[in-house]
Order: structure tokens, then sequence, then C-alpha cells
């Protein structure tokens, strides 16, 4: 998907090792977008057990919010950092106003209400931005970058930049912070939480932030490939599922390495098994998850959850 | 002067079943006060209840000021610690990880580390587990760190579920050794719920005995441990 808007422009490569490592990077690229939205689904499932179905449309609607604010002049990084705050006051708001009252309902029902989120996000996108689809600009120059002979295209260089710098930010914040220490204990042991004094309903609520605010990072680093659409995340949705299955729902970390893994392992298959090519790429994610949860359930780096009964 | 905490009438259900049938209690300033009763007289939920954890009705008063229907971790705040049955502990975080989750309503960074030090006197095992995954201590380390990690709030009152439950007889004479320590040098006053009521009863100053949600009996420590009826049924000989 990524891969194939990155290559486009590129002039064809020269002997085979070129093509892969070229294939590889612009895997790395996809596959960051997608992990940070797979992180941002292990997120909300780990504080509240939820698998949140609109975090795609949450992060296509994100996008398009950038897109109004850069059609309304504003730079680039402006309108990227204003977007990513914007996005966060939204997730917290959904978390707020829509989770909080099934808070206590059968998983069941909060999925269904994630399902309901879907198909609001995507017909408000719709019917405020239209269904044609519309060019999205990349920060990073439009020229690939040559390293000997290989040639690399400069966004997906720099969506792997801009992932990785968003992830280490988010480690510093847990691993460091009181308020990211506080929001890890919310979501383990939400009884003994309160007893520490921790307001348990607003962690969740920040949760639901933070992950709105990594979907606005991977619709915006993504958009420039897949060209922006109400329907653009979709496909990125279900690769996001298969790296958060293939990673573990359990583990943040292997969420992100999900991600790279389904993103190299897609553009590699796509390329070298030629009856795959761009149409069935999406297929290879399914397997991948199909084979993940009959092989090792946990994922990668999961814990498989045992109950003392 | 008034009791610190002072419950009267405290009721408390779960779902449609009722638990507690008006029970009245109090643990005076610097005080041990001890609930005691079998197994399913209420005692958890007792203490479940001065922290809002369950519907409650019935008054309860910390410091004179009414804390019934208020929101657990406001009453928190107000300076009760609550070292909860099963003992509460964040399994997948470090033993330092826990402590600093005990003072998580703190704001006096200087103060916090000289409280690190303090407890882990107290328990020096813990110093050595501190970068272990709280998951894996033993039980008793687990009660000890559910204790440190309630110490670290600089509560003015304790409140102990049950601390002797799975451990060796050793292990929780210790524990009450640092409890009757902690109350004594530092004037934490502590409501502890036991089913050990021989234990208890040499920690406490007064003492509360519980049957089916009812306060049955109470009075002076003393007093209980001579009360026949009391050697029988919970005492032993």
């Amino acid at each position: 998907m990524g891969g194939s808007g990155g290559g486009a422009a590129v002039a064809p490569p020269q002997n085979i090792m070129d093509i892969f490592v070229q294939q590889v990077v612009s895997g790395l690229a996809t596959g960051g977008i997608y992990a940070s939205l797979a992180l941002a689904l292990v997120m909300i499932y780990q504080a509240t057990d939820v698998v949140n179905f609109a975090q795609g449309e949450m992060a296509m609607f994100s996008t398009y919010l950038c897109w109004s604010l850069l059609q309304a002049g504003l730079p680039y990084w402006v309108a990227f950092v204003a977007t990513l705050v914007i996005a966060f006051v939204g997730g917290l708001l959904i978390e707020r106003i829509v989770i909080r009252p099934v808070e206590n309902a059968p998983i069941l029902t909060i999925v269904i209400v994630t399902l309901g989120l879907v198909f609001i996000l995507n017909s408000v996108a719709g019917w405020v931005y239209s269904y044609i689809q519309k060019p999205f600009p990349s920060p990073f120059p439009s020229k690939p970058i040559k390293i000997g002979q290989i040639v690399l295209g400069a966004h997906d260089l720099g969506a792997i930049g801009v992932t990785l710098v968003v992830l280490l930010l988010l480690f510093l914040f847990f691993r460091y912070t009181t308020l990211g220490l506080a929001m890890r204990a919310a979501a383990q042991n939400p009884a003994s939480s309160r007893l520490c004094g921790i307001r348990v309903g607003w962690m969740l609520a920040l949760g639901w932030g933070l992950a709105a605010t990594f979907g606005g990072v991977a619709g915006m680093m993504i958009a420039p490939n897949v060209f922006l659409d109400p329907n653009m995340m979709t496909g990125i949705q279900i690769y996001a599922f298969a790296a958060a299955t293939v990673g573990g729902f359990t583990s943040p970390f292997g969420a992100v390495v999900g991600g790279f893994i389904v993103g190299v392992t897609e553009n590699l298959v796509g390329t070298y098994v030629s009856f795959i090519g761009t149409e069935l790429k999406l297929t290879v994610a399914l397997a991948m998850i199909i084979i993940v949860l009959l092989v090792k359930p946990s994922g990668l780096f999961g814990r498989s959850i045992v109950r003392r009964v | 002067m008034p009791a610190l905490l002072e419950a009267e009438n405290l009721e408390a259900q779960y779902g449609w079943t009722k638990v507690l049938h008006g029970l009245g209690f109090a643990v005076e300033t610097g005080g041990i006060t001890a609930i005691l009763g079998a197994n399913g007289a209420g005692k958890t939920t007792t203490l479940r209840a001065v922290c809002g954890m369950v519907k409650t009705a019935g008054t309860v008063r910390f410091q004179g000021q009414r804390i019934d229907g208020k929101a657990t971790e406001d009453i928190v705040r107000l300076g009760i610690a609550h070292a909860p049955e099963g003992r509460g502990t964040f399994m997948h975080l470090s033993v330092e990880e826990n402590l600093r989750l005990g003072a998580y309503v703190r704001r006096d960074r200087v103060a916090i580390a000289a409280d690190f030090e303090r407890v882990y006197q107290y328990f020096p095992v813990l110093v050595q587990r501190r970068r272990q995954q709280a998951g894996t201590l033993s039980g008793g380390e687990q009660q000890m760190l559910a204790v440190a990690r309630a110490l670290m709030s600089r509560p003015r009152l304790l409140l102990l579920d049950e601390p002797s439950l799975g451990l060796a007889p050793l292990v929780t004479r210790e524990i009450f050794r640092i409890v009757r320590t902690i109350n004594k040098e530092e004037g934490v006053s502590v409501l502890l719920v036991e089913q050990n009521a021989s234990m208890a009863l040499e920690l406490a100053d007064h003492a509360y005995l519980l049957e089916t949600g009812r306060v049955v009996m109470s009075g002076p420590s003393a007093d209980l441990q001579r009360d026949d009826s009391i050697r029988r049924s919970y005492l032993g000989y």
C-alpha cells in the first residue's frame, strides 16, 4: 500500500539486493504506521479490555482536520501539532460521552458502540468532506534519497523517523512519569488504584486521548501514500489488527514490533510472490492473523492469561 | 476529644444482599482497633464501607467530617490508607513502582524520597526486591509491600485487612510487630480486621466482635481476652 506509492516515482533499481533493501525500507515505513495504530488499539485494550474498532476512523477524521487546517493556510508542522491536540481532546471526549455511559455494560455492548462510532465518523467525514479522494501533502521533500545504488523515498524515511520519535516519547512518558505510572496501574488493577487515590475514570479517558493522538500521527503519515478519503483507514486498520495480534494484544512493545513485521512481510510478499501483487496484499494480513491465532494465540510477546479457579 | 474515625448505623449491601446491619464503631486518635469475627461476618465489607468501595447507608466520620458517600479516591486523599484483602499488589509493576503509587497523592518530592528510606528500614527485604516484579514476591513479602505502600501515603489512619491470611506465624508476628512500631512511633492509628483473634487482641487496645453483620460484643481488648465465650469460640482455650 504505502510501498507502491513511494516506489512509483522512483527510478527502477539496478539489482536484486537494491530492490530488496528498498522494499524493506518502505515496508518499515508502512510498518511504523501500523505500529502506531496497533499501539493505540493495545493501549485501549489493556485499559478496558475493549477492542476499539473505531480507531482507524478516528485517525481518518483527524487527518481530515489536518487537511482543513492546511487549507486554512497553516504551515504543515503547526497543523500537525494542532491536529494532535484536537485528536487528543476528541479521544478524551469520546470516552467521556460515548464510552463512559456503557462502561459497566457487557463487552459486546461496548464493541457495538465502537462499531457505531465507525459508521458515524465515516458518514460525517463523507458528508463534510465528500467521498472524492483528495491529495494530502507530505512534509518531506518529494525528491528520493539515493544511497549508493539504493533509492529511498524521502517520505518513507520521514515517516519512520516520526513514528520512532512518537514511540520514544510515549515510552518515556509511561516509564518515567508519575502520570504514566498511574495510567499503567489503573489499567492493571482499578480497585487498588483507587485506593492509591488515582482517578481511574480519568486515566481511561486519558488513554483514549493518547490513542486518538497516535491514530492521528498514523493517519497523517499514511495519507500522502493512499490519498485522503473517508475509507482510507479501512485496510490499514486490518493491518493494525494483524500487528497487534502478531505482537500480542497484551504487549505494547509487541504491537510495535508486530507493526514492523507486518509492514515488511506484506511488502516483501507483494513483491516476490507474483500472484499476490498489490491486489491480494490485504489477504496476507488476514493470513497472518489466522496463523498467529492458531499457533500462538497470545502473540509473540503477549502474556497468556492464566486464571486460578 | 472525638474519635478519629466513627461509624454509626453503618449498613452495606452487594446488589440486593445486605451484609452489614447497622454497625457502630470507633477508632481513637493514636489507637489500634480490631474487628474480629468468623468468615463471612462482614469484616472485609466494613473496611470497604469505610473507603466507599460498596454501597452504604449510615454515617462515617473521619476527623469529625462526614466521608460516607464520597468516592474512594477522595476518601484516600483525606489520609486513610487501606491495605486491602488480597493485598492489592500491582503484580506486573516493580516493587519500587508499587511504592511510588502509594505516594501518588503527594507532591512533596523530598519527603517522599525520605519515606522510601523509612519503609525500606521497616521492611529490609523489599530493598533487595526493589526492581523485581511484585507478582514474583512471596505472600509474606506481598503483605509487607501492601503495608509499605499504604505507609507511603503518610496516612493518619491505616486499614489492615487480615494481614495474617495465608502467612506463616513467624511472618505474621513480624508484620504485627512493625504495625505496633508504626503506631507507637509515628502516631498512625490502625483499624485492623482479623480472624486470628488472639494476635489481634494482643495488638489492639479496643476490639469489636462481628457476627453476620452486627456487633455482638465490644470493649477494651483486655476485657475481651478475659471473656469466657470469646475464649471458647475464638481463642480456642
